[in-house]
């Protein structure tokens, strides 16, 4: 049995705001029933730009249903500039927390009223803000997972899983989001270095290699080690369940050499070398 | 707040009868069963007593029942067992409906490089014999079917399939958790060469498990230790678990007849009532061949674990097949098995009586669900009132 707050169960036993605005100003439908949960989201706008009136319809669990209504008590007096801000981790701090395989639940009800507002708006629907479909099981786009790993500083697969949903399937979507991580991730690394001499090189494509490389090839039983490094060819051997994976090869070139070629310098060229 | 409990596929209300047998066993008559001296011997008595009747329910013999500590123990001991005196052989048959005791096992068998088939089902839960026919090959160690699902209550034809795989010199092995007590078990006539059963599924104790051994087969322990149970299970016997599930069968055996007449007019009861009051409600494999006490229904465009909590405010314990429910994100694998669509199976609710359920506590049922089922769906985005259907999805 879950652990809900007394708050989720205050909600969802009786839930406020239930219902849809026939004249809604903005409405904002995410998920689907194939998915296990869904939300439409209607708001009322005066013409100060204040929400109110806040309604929503949920098809989920306890804790979608008691997100879905915090958000609407969270609305409801706001202008759209401050609901704009409205982050998932606030619907869940609302709530007193939410079980960290439920955080979607949060997540679903900030993408509802980032629809409802754009609708509100006047937004066209911009194809190429939708981005692109990574998860197949639960149609989970690159910029959803790219939101949800950005704005709860989220680290790992699992973690995503359990704030998006993606990867929660069958499974095989796993390693395009354990690169979407590391890309997010590389973003908040220090930028390029100058000059450096041998010595400062080997030690930072280690350090590379440790902390960004490392980490991702241990999940899969992996590992890899610096062989040599002869100017701009870096040569690399692969360890454990990487020496004997087919994509070894792929995962050279789209993961480490990306890696090395954005933290340590741009004209690394990588190696594989047996081990 | 009166607790009403119709979750007993889950576990089951330890009989009273069977506390009373195991209590002294804690207490007084702690003597380990091995020893020497009286004090102990006693206690082997009882022993030897509760594997009698373990064995009169299942129409074997005592030197053919193990005791172990679960139904989990038990499948993994069978089929470890078959494989380690196979070695030549990488072939594992089983269904795709399985208990997670069977169903991660095969996944676990999978990496270490045997070969797993999964036979599938039809929409009403029912066993395809022709894939699994097709299925037995000459290098097939062991056959593993599930005599009836946890989920569903739907049983297999496992006598039949037991025979088709001896006929190929096949060992062949079940999981009966769901099905002693409640559907008569005659080994000694059938082609079972080991079966499964765990003690809290019919009213004894958790902790305790029987494996069942056809006499003459082959056999490779799985906890190597002390020569308790005939060499085949190290480990100090759990004494007072024993005497509780050797009186646990004893019931049994006397409840089998109330199990088929009164549980299952309870449960067809309810599950009639049920799905003529809420509208787009649906029973998963509701077919013939099915345990008295379970029933399934799905109830469209809701959420299980929503509809769960709800009946847990009134004390009516029930099961759902919902992704949320369990924490994974995808709904119940025997339902996806089933081909149930997504819609349907996160609103499934799993009800499971046994002889303990009474008329008053269905009709509280009856009496709870349909409002909660209305409530939820009155929140929903994809309710119709006015055409009573799901109207996307």
């Amino acid at each position: 049995m879950w652990e809900y707050t007394d708050k989720v169960k205050e909600l969802f036993l009786n839930p406020r705001n239930a219902g849809v605005i026939e004249d809604a100003d903005g409405v904002g439908e995410v998920g689907s029933m194939a998915c296990g949960d869904a939300l439409k989201l209607c708001l009322k706008v005066n013409d100060e730009g204040v929400i109110e009136d806040a309604r929503f319809q949920t098809f989920g669990c306890a804790s979608a249903i008691a997100s879905a209504s915090a958000l609407t008590e969270m609305l409801k007096g706001k202008t759209v500039e401050e609901a704009e801000k409205i982050t998932n981790q606030e619907i869940a701090d609302y709530l007193g927390g939410l079980p960290k395989e439920k955080m979607h639940c949060s997540v679903l009800g900030q993408q509802a009223l980032e629809k409802a507002l754009a609708h509100y708006r006047g937004d066209p629907v911009k194809e190429e803000e939708e981005g692109e479909i990574v998860c197949e099981c639960f149609g989970i786009t690159d910029r959803q997972i790219e939101k949800a790993v950005r704005e709860n500083n989220l680290t790992t697969l699992e973690e995503v899983t359990n704030y998006t949903k993606a990867g929660g399937g069958c499974e095989t979507c796993h390693d395009r989001i354990r690169e979407i991580i590391q890309a997010i991730r590389a973003e908040r690394q220090p930028k390029v270095r100058p000059r450096m001499s041998n010595i400062q090189k080997i030690q930072l494509i280690e350090e590379t290699l440790e902390n960004e490389v490392r980490p991702s090839l241990r999940q899969d039983g992996g590992d890899i080690e610096l062989v040599d490094v002869i100017g701009n060819r870096v040569l690399l051997s692969m360890r454990g369940a990487c020496a004997t994976c087919k994509a070894s090869q792929q995962t050279m070139k789209n993961f480490v050499e990306a890696k090395l070629r954005e933290l340590v310098w741009p004209e690394i060229d990588v190696e594989e070398v047996p081990s | 707040m009166k607790t009403v409990y119709l979750d007993n596929n889950a576990t089951t209300r330890v009989a009273p009868e069977v506390i009373e047998a195991m209590t002294p066993y804690f207490g007084e008559y702690y003597g380990n069963p091995s020893s020497a001296h009286r004090f102990g011997g006693q206690v082997a008595a009882r022993l030897k007593e509760a594997r009698e009747r373990v064995a009169s329910l299942l129409g074997a013999e005592p030197g053919e029942i193990l005791f172990t500590s679960c139904g989990t123990e038990s499948d993994n001991t069978a089929v470890r067992s078959a494989l380690a005196l196979n070695p030549g052989k990488r072939h594992v048959v089983t269904s795709r409906v399985e208990h997670p005791a069977i169903r991660t096992l095969g996944q676990y068998l999978v990496e270490q490089g045997y070969e797993v088939t999964e036979i599938p089902v039809d929409g009403e839960g029912r066993l395809d014999m022709d894939r699994y026919a097709d299925s037995l090959r000459p290098d097939t160690a062991v056959v593993t079917l599930m005599w009836a699902n946890n989920e569903t209550g739907v049983i297999f034809p496992v006598e039949e399939a037991a025979q088709m795989a001896r006929d190929q010199d096949i060992l062949f092995h079940t999981d009966a958790v769901q099905v002693v007590g409640k559907v008569p078990v005659r080994l000694k006539e059938s082609a079972i060469d080991m079966l499964s059963l765990s003690g809290h599924k019919l009213h004894g104790p958790k902790g305790i498990g029987v494996l069942y051994v056809r006499k003459g087969t082959t056999f490779s322990p799985y906890l190597i230790g002390g020569h308790q149970e005939g060499n085949r299970r190290g480990g100090t016997e759990n004494t007072p678990g024993i005497i509780g599930l050797g009186k646990a069968c004893e019931l049994a055996a006397a409840n089998l007849d109330k199990e088929n007449t009164e549980v299952r007019r309870l449960r067809d009861r309810l599950e009639q009532a049920l799905t003529a009051t809420i509208p787009s409600s649906l029973v998963n494999g509701g077919g013939e061949e099915r345990l008295p006490n379970t029933s399934n229904i799905s109830f469209e465009s809701v959420e299980g674990e929503a509809i769960l909590l709800m009946m847990d405010e009134f004390g009516i314990c029930a099961s759902s097949g919902s992704a949320c429910t369990s924490g994974s994100l995808q709904p119940s694998h025997v339902l996806r098995a089933m081909g149930v669509p997504f819609t349907m199976a996160h609103g499934s609710i799993r009800f499971s009586l046994s002889v303990y359920t009474t008329e008053e506590e269905i009709d509280f049922v009856i009496e709870k669900t349909p409002p909660i089922v209305e409530r939820l769906r009155s929140l929903s985005p994809f309710w119709d009132p006015a055409k009573a259907t799901c109207t996307s999805g």
